[in-house]
């Protein structure tokens, strides 16, 4: 379908055509009114100049933030059912009607979390070029004049704040907080997590409505139409039905670049950001991480592994091992106390698990120690519904937590003492930093929910 | 139907989406109102968008128009072909190296710096504004290298349609 807008329309200074009468809605005189004002640029339509901008690159930029963003957004609520929403430690606690259909998070594969959060932080990372080629792709609509024709492109225009300030948001502290950047000075859990919502509310919206633009436009002409021009042969797109608020440049200048250079350019970008994301998460990969704060090794040893809390910053002491001895509740036959002598002398168990943070990183261990489901038959409840971990640390935001039943019973889920590199090498105590005297390790738990320096667990039953 | 797009402008389903939007962010807006921040994390919202609509893309369409004049003005000062136009060979690393600097802005200016030595032990002894510079310059290179290729190539074109 071609439109007949308009035909041979050049470069010549000319105003275009007002919109025909039917572009408007109620109130007609209202929209028809402001559409008569003079206005300056960047309000006009000759603004805008490149020939590149049409329907169909921002399709192509819209198809892959179309799958690209579900998937940042499914792994980003994810992470939130990971933190155990169902014993109050998913942040924000209290969420109201926006409750997440709420199921066990499971501890098989063990590399869940560290998928679930790798994707969500990464993915977010790489789709920043995408992000912002599409917002450049469509710049012209937020000067359009008039502003809006119809109660229904009102509607539309605000609903847009909600897409665009939503993932403009999300990006930009979500990339702030993975950098330890608070400068925000809210909670980021919070502030993620609503706006978020506010997020996927635009996001719904906006496919909804440009669902059909978009096949359109990547269907017209098949969808390398516009990829086999060179420089020299790129000419903008047919002028698309929307007067006035077109992303097709009235006055085009010449072309300076193609438009598969463009999309190359976009889709280097993102490849550039990848490559220097990926070694958070991939062990042998990690020098890569050049400007990742994760990229940072901290030496070859069993303990030289990613911390993410200090000893200092937690408050424990060197002394923490003076005197330790591990609280087991919850049995009938009262508290039982082991110090580490005794948790050293317990069948030992050993398991090749991930430590993923919410923050994206990741790294692969070898722990041992003794399974959380001996340490519950020995405190006399050998089938509990949870497990609650309190740490020696006393202030901190994560110096408790609560396992489900099904992260205490795994076979490989532990009390670790011991700690190794994944290449077989000699194991060592954990140092002060990953936890020593012990610290939980749960296949696909989140990070911070492995509480280091345990104290006390308490085994309930129903 | 026919008065409704009239008045609406759209067809109903249009406004049953927006509808469901304007519903689902208004809750989480409301969920989030008792929050002691809330003002705050809303201007942090509206900053975001200020911040890319009318800062960062101004500045960056700005900074391209300097490219378009340096073309306007090499057209103007010299007669000979151009052979290869150089305005993307500057562009892509420009663009590499700005994106880069924007994702990981925060690493390089050290704003997380303290955090980082606090909760995670790693005391700021890696200069990020130095590797940041460095990974600037090797864009620049392999932009300069495909540029001495393409004006080559061109070159090797000439000599041979010449023949």
């Amino acid at each position: 379908m071609t439109t007949t807008g308009a035909p041979g329309r050049s470069g010549a200074p000319e105003t275009p055509a007002p919109p025909p009468e039917s572009a408007y809605g109620f109130p007609r005189a209202l929209w028809r009114g402001l559409g008569r004002i003079p206005v300056p640029p960047p309000l006009t339509p000759r603004t805008w100049r490149s020939p590149l901008r049409g329907p169909w690159l921002t399709s192509v930029f819209g198809v892959v933030l179309l799958v690209g963003l579900p998937s940042v957004i499914l792994t980003g609520l994810l992470s939130y059912i990971a933190y155990g929403p169902q014993f109050g430690q998913a942040i924000p606690a209290d969420v109201g009607y926006l409750r997440l259909p709420l199921f066990d998070w499971p501890t098989s594969p063990s590399w869940l979390y560290r998928l679930t959060q790798g994707l969500h932080v990464g993915l977010g990372f790489v789709l920043v070029p995408v992000v912002l080629a599409k917002l450049w792709s469509v710049v012209p609509k937020l000067f359009a004049w008039p502003p809006v024709r119809s109660i229904a492109q009102l509607l539309e225009r605000i609903s847009l704040l909600a897409l665009v300030g939503g993932i403009l948001f999300e990006l930009v502290t979500g990339i702030m907080n993975v950098q330890y950047d608070y400068s925000f000075g809210f909670d980021f859990y919070t502030a993620h997590y609503w706006g978020a919502w506010v997020f996927i509310g635009g996001f719904v919206a906006h496919v909804a409505i440009k669902l059909p633009t978009m096949v359109r436009s990547l269907r017209t002409g098949g969808p390398g139409r516009w990829l086999h021009d060179t420089v020299e042969d790129t000419v903008p797109e047919p002028p698309d039905d929307e007067p006035g608020h077109s992303l097709v440049a009235t006055s085009p200048s010449p072309p300076t670049m193609s438009r598969r250079t463009l999309i190359g350019t976009v889709a280097g970008g993102s490849a550039l950001v990848g490559v220097l994301t990926i070694g958070t998460t991939v062990d042998a990969l990690r020098p890569l991480a050049l400007l990742s704060p994760r990229g940072r090794s901290y030496g070859t040893g069993p303990n030289d592994f990613q911390v993410n809390r200090t000893a200092f910053a937690a408050g424990i002491g060197p002394g923490v091992g003076d005197g330790y001895a591990l609280v087991l509740r919850g049995g009938a036959g009262g508290e039982v106390r082991l110090d580490r002598a005794a948790l050293a002398g317990m069948p030992q168990h050993t398991a090749t698990l991930p430590i993923a943070c919410v923050e994206g990183w990741s790294q692969m261990r070898t722990w041992s120690g003794v399974r959380l489901r001996d340490l519950a038959a020995l405190a006399g409840v050998p089938a509990p519904v949870n497990a609650f971990v309190q740490s020696l640390e006393r202030a901190g935001p994560f110096a408790r937590t609560t396992l489900q039943a099904n992260q205490v019973l795994d076979p490989d889920s532990l009390l670790a003492l011991r700690v190794g590199d994944t290449d077989g090498g000699p194991m060592a105590d954990l140092s002060l930093d990953h936890g020593f005297p012990a610290r939980v390790i749960v296949p696909a738990l989140p990070g911070v929910h492995n509480t280091k320096w345990v104290g006390a667990i308490d085994f309930r039953s129903a | 139907m026919g008065w409704f797009r009239r008045t609406y402008g759209e067809n109903p389903l249009h406004l049953l989406a927006l509808l469901a939007c304007f519903a689902l962010a208004g809750a989480a807006v409301l969920a989030l109102v008792p929050n002691p921040n809330a003002l705050w994390i809303a201007v942090w919202f509206a900053a975001a968008v200020i911040g890319h609509d009318l800062v960062l893309y101004p500045l960056y369409a700005l900074a391209d128009r300097s490219l378009v004049l340096a073309r306007w003005v090499r057209r103007r000062v010299s007669s000979r072909p151009v052979r290869v136009a150089a305005a993307n060979y500057v562009r892509l690393p420009v663009l590499g190296s700005l994106v880069l600097g924007l994702v990981w802005y925060p690493t390089i200016s050290g704003g997380g710096a303290d955090v980082l030595a606090f909760a995670a032990g790693l005391p700021p002894t890696v200069d990020y504004v130095a590797r940041w510079l460095l990974l600037t310059a090797v864009l620049f290179l392999a932009s300069a290298v495909a540029y001495a290729v393409a004006l080559g190539r061109s070159a090797v074109r000439e000599r041979n349609s010449r023949r």
